[in-house]
């Protein structure tokens, strides 16, 4: 049977990852699919999973009482939502909505932290992506709180 | 390209034509010689200085298309006195122009390349002539890419152009506004976030920024990370000008003079400066 462990291989965000590391976090996936407006979490749900967006769009969200549901980010092809699961309490801290038909790999985050407790060369690896990946998106985050266009 | 001037110190009147809003706080104007003058032709990038009479004098981006110079077409925020006095001047009245001055976007240096533009904000307005005079000779570029950033979707400048342009089969248009609202269907983000992405070959690109500094360094951060060499990278500068020709020095920049040297400037010419401070 064909698993997912070549398109985990394939994707930049875990390249380099030993096979033997691959084999554990194929154990963890599972492909998803979410139809244009369905939300794939919402804010203060419980966080037991990550994403690997294949195809699509997805939009992270905050919802306000006076504004109404403001887009921050929105998250497309080969890119990675979510990293609550990462951190107690585990909770998600916005909410993901799928702007259009998105296909991704879901990664059960209680399974992989289990996994990194007991392998930590394998939550060693998986913590040097993610903080990479948390760096990117405060980097980016700083640069949107400039309001570089603003007049 | 820029025709000499004999006067580049006295103004020519032109006439309005046109005043456009464009976004909230944006504007165009499409002007007219008044006097029989014959318009010089500008290279994209380029500017003049417009003065409104007993108001002021500034310099603008040209935004209109190089291949047709009338109407001369300048698109700017209204932002200060004499920016927020031509916002309000109607159809018929008068404005003073100097110009063209200072050096522009080497659109022939990319030839036989892939061309990457990168603008943020109103940033737009100046690269809009390298966009037009590459799609006047479109068979001679590789890929054509544009990257543009803005602040919400409202705040998207020549709008309904970048709906078609995105249409076009041999452009990729990419949209980031840096905060939406849920009916916007569109990518969230600041600009940079759109280059890891974008089609083009890295070493075989040339590159066009113009937006915000900061904007712009973290651009070229992210172009060079991509495989971008830094040769091939042009940054449009802005600076106090004042008058157009390097005479008075208000634009000074290191060694150069912005209006005379520059706006746009190869980044590996500026790259110090930018991140020097009170320069």
């Amino acid at each position: 049977m064909e698993t997912l462990e070549p398109i985990l291989a394939e994707h930049p965000f875990l390249k380099g990852m030993t096979p033997a590391q691959l084999q554990l976090l194929v154990g963890c996936a599972s492909n998803v699919r979410f139809d244009p407006g369905q939300y794939i979490f919402r804010e203060g749900e419980e966080a037991n999973q990550f994403y690997i967006v294949r195809q699509g769009k997805v939009a992270l969200e905050i919802v306000t009482p006076q504004r109404g549901s403001i887009i921050i980010d929105t998250l497309s092809n080969d890119e990675v939502l979510g990293w609550s699961w990462l951190l107690p309490p585990y909770h998600w801290h916005f909410n993901a909505r799928a702007l259009e038909l998105t296909r991704a790999i879901a990664l059960d985050g209680k399974c992989l932290r289990n996994k990194c407790e007991s392998d930590h060369d394998l939550g060693y690896e998986l913590l040097k992506r993610f903080v990479h990946l948390i760096e990117q998106r405060l980097q980016a985050t700083r640069l949107q709180l400039l309001d570089l266009y603003g007049s | 390209m820029a025709e000499t001037l004999s006067h580049p110190m006295l103004p020519h009147p032109y006439v309005i034509r046109q005043v456009r809003k464009e976004t909230p706080d944006t504007f165009t104007l499409e002007l007219e010689p008044d006097d029989g003058h014959h318009h010089p032709a500008f290279a994209p990038g380029q500017f003049n200085m417009l003065y409104l009479f007993g108001v002021g004098e500034i310099p603008i981006s040209i935004s209109g298309d190089p291949t047709r110079p009338l109407p001369l077409v300048h698109t700017t925020r209204a932002v200060g006195v004499v920016t927020n006095a031509m916002r309000a001047l109607k159809r018929g009245q008068a404005l003073g122009v100097r110009g063209p001055f200072g050096t522009h976007w080497p659109v022939e240096k990319a030839e036989g390349q892939d061309v990457l533009i990168v603008a943020g904000g109103i940033g737009l307005a100046p690269l809009r002539p390298a966009m037009y005079a590459i799609l006047a000779q479109r068979e001679k570029f590789g890929k054509v890419v544009l990257l543009y950033g803005a602040r919400t979707p409202s705040d998207i400048l020549f709008r309904r152009q970048l709906e078609q342009w995105r249409a076009q089969f041999d452009l990729e248009v990419y949209v980031s506004v840096d905060r939406a609202t849920g009916a916007w269907r569109g990518n969230v983000g600041v600009v940079t976030k759109l280059i890891p992405k974008a089609p083009f070959d890295p070493r075989n690109t040339v590159a066009f920024v113009c937006g915000p500094e900061v904007m712009m360094r973290f651009t070229v951060a992210e172009l060079e990370k991509r495989g971008v060499l830094s040769r091939q990278i042009f940054v449009s500068m802005e600076r106090n000008m004042k008058c157009g020709i390097g005479w008075c020095g208000h634009c000074q920049f290191g060694p150069a003079f912005v209006c005379k040297d520059g706006p746009v400037f190869p980044y590996t010419e500026v790259k110090e400066l930018m991140t020097r401070w009170e320069i």
